[in-house]
């Protein structure tokens, strides 16, 4: 099988503009893969398929990832004028301060895709996509047109992520009931308070089975606090 | 009630004496047909424990019915999902009476290894009035052949008349459970109260 870089300068040779960006995976089995550009991902997997060298005829696996938006500090070196008293005259001093300031990487929602080819006998070569947020734009081209065993995958991911997938030719839920609300491997995702006990509860837990305790109330219990 | 020694005595000289209840609760007791339907990996013990190895039969139980009119135990075998409940509660309520039911497996009668996820019924005894749990993950055949015999010692001790008596016997007795709708995120409701009173535990 050719290298990831190899099957990356292919695509580019094959669908010039083809935007394909190689993402490294530095752990010790290395399996790097490569991000495409929704607006591309079609003409690429169907040459992907179609190559005779490449002939990935065979997807094995469609997986979500949900990467929440991120809140991150940093200080900031800032330089302001301040008024001061030296030697008893009031003086305009420059003055430079670290100030934190916060904002926010916005989160998206990432698609997996696991390939192989039987023909060829070799693989895997992972594809990724990303949306470009996590609530209002959030399609992705399908690659069910491609491979069918995408059809129930993608439904998959529509339903416990939220990923809209453009193409599809069946695009409902297949896990959750219809009429269901949210997504929920979604990382924000709040469970329905269904919870009466565990007979072990610590941590996390125990402080969900105390605030259930307090919303449903009257249940003569010893001992729920979560502080102990 | 005839005298235990008695009995003996006249069925050494061929006498047979028993009582209604007794000739009914062997008759019940002794061709249970389970419903034929399995949720999760506990319906492969389930299967086991109906082949030659275990052997069910010998409890009178071979007869597995395709359809709920049939049946008189229903073997919650597995995992009830949020959106298997409704069709489970809905299938229990198309049984006849006399109709029981065995919760096979750590997670039909609590949710077991799943029970903090989003999607799987915490036991399904909060819908259902359930006779016999077994707990393990899958339990063995041989677990479900002891849920049997007690199930089988229950239904013999069940008095025809008065208190404790079956629910086909009991004109005031719930016939009909409430079917949970499925809602936006949960059941509702997310339990039938008069089955299922929310459990007291003291720490």
């Amino acid at each position: 099988m050719k290298s990831i870089e190899e099957i990356k300068s292919a695509i580019e040779a094959a669908i010039p503009g083809a935007g394909v960006e190689l993402i490294p995976n530095p752990s010790p089995s290395g399996q790097h893969s490569l991000r495409l550009a929704p607006a591309d991902a079609v003409e690429v997997a169907r040459f992907l398929r179609d190559d005779a060298e490449l002939a990935f005829d065979f997807l094995s696996n469609v997986t979500g990832v949900d990467w929440p938006g991120k809140e991150i500090t940093e200080k900031v070196k800032v330089t302001r004028t301040v008024t001061r008293i030296v030697d008893g005259v009031e003086q305009q001093v420059e003055e430079t301060v670290e100030e934190p300031r916060k904002r926010v990487e916005p989160g998206c929602l990432e698609v997996v895709y696991h390939l192989f080819s039987m023909a060829k006998k070799h693989g895997p070569i992972v594809l990724r996509m990303r949306t470009v947020n996590r609530t209002d734009q959030v399609e992705l081209p399908s690659v069910t047109p491609i491979w069918r065993s995408a059809e129930f995958q993608e439904r998959e991911i529509f339903d416990l992520y939220g990923v809209v997938f453009t193409g599809h030719p069946d695009l409902r839920r297949l896990l959750m009931w219809k009429g269901f609300k949210d997504h929920p491997m979604r990382r924000d995702y709040v469970d329905p308070d269904d919870f009466e006990y565990e007979p072990t509860a610590h941590d996390s837990v125990l402080a969900r089975a105390a605030a259930h305790k307090a919303a449903i109330g009257g249940v003569a219990q010893k001992g729920t606090g979560a502080g102990e | 009630m005839v005298d235990q020694q008695l009995k003996i005595e006249l069925g050494k000289q061929g006498v047979l004496v028993t009582t209604i209840e007794e000739l009914y609760n062997w008759g019940r007791r002794s061709s249970i047909w389970p419903m034929q339907f399995g949720l999760a990996c506990c319906a492969i013990e389930m299967i086991a424990t109906t082949m030659a190895r275990y052997d069910l039969a010998r409890f009178g139980a071979e007869v597995f019915r395709p359809s709920p009119r049939q049946a008189d135990l229903m073997i919650i075998s597995g995992t009830v999902t949020k959106k298997m409940a409704p069709q489970v509660v809905r299938l229990y309520n198309q049984m006849a009476e006399p109709r029981y039911v065995i919760a096979m497996g750590a997670c039909a009668i609590s949710g077991g290894p799943f029970k903090q996820g989003y999607n799987v019924l915490k036991g399904i005894d909060r819908y259902i009035p359930v006779d016999v749990h077994i707990p393990g993950c899958p339990p063995r055949p041989e677990a479900l052949i002891q849920a049997f015999m007690t199930l089988q010692k229950k239904i013999d001790a069940q008095p025809l008349t008065g208190e404790g008596r079956p629910r086909h016997l009991d004109a005031a007795a719930q016939g009909e459970f409430p079917v949970p709708e499925q809602g936006e995120h949960d059941l509702e409701p997310t339990s039938n109260k008069g089955v299922w009173p929310v459990p007291v535990v003291i720490r």
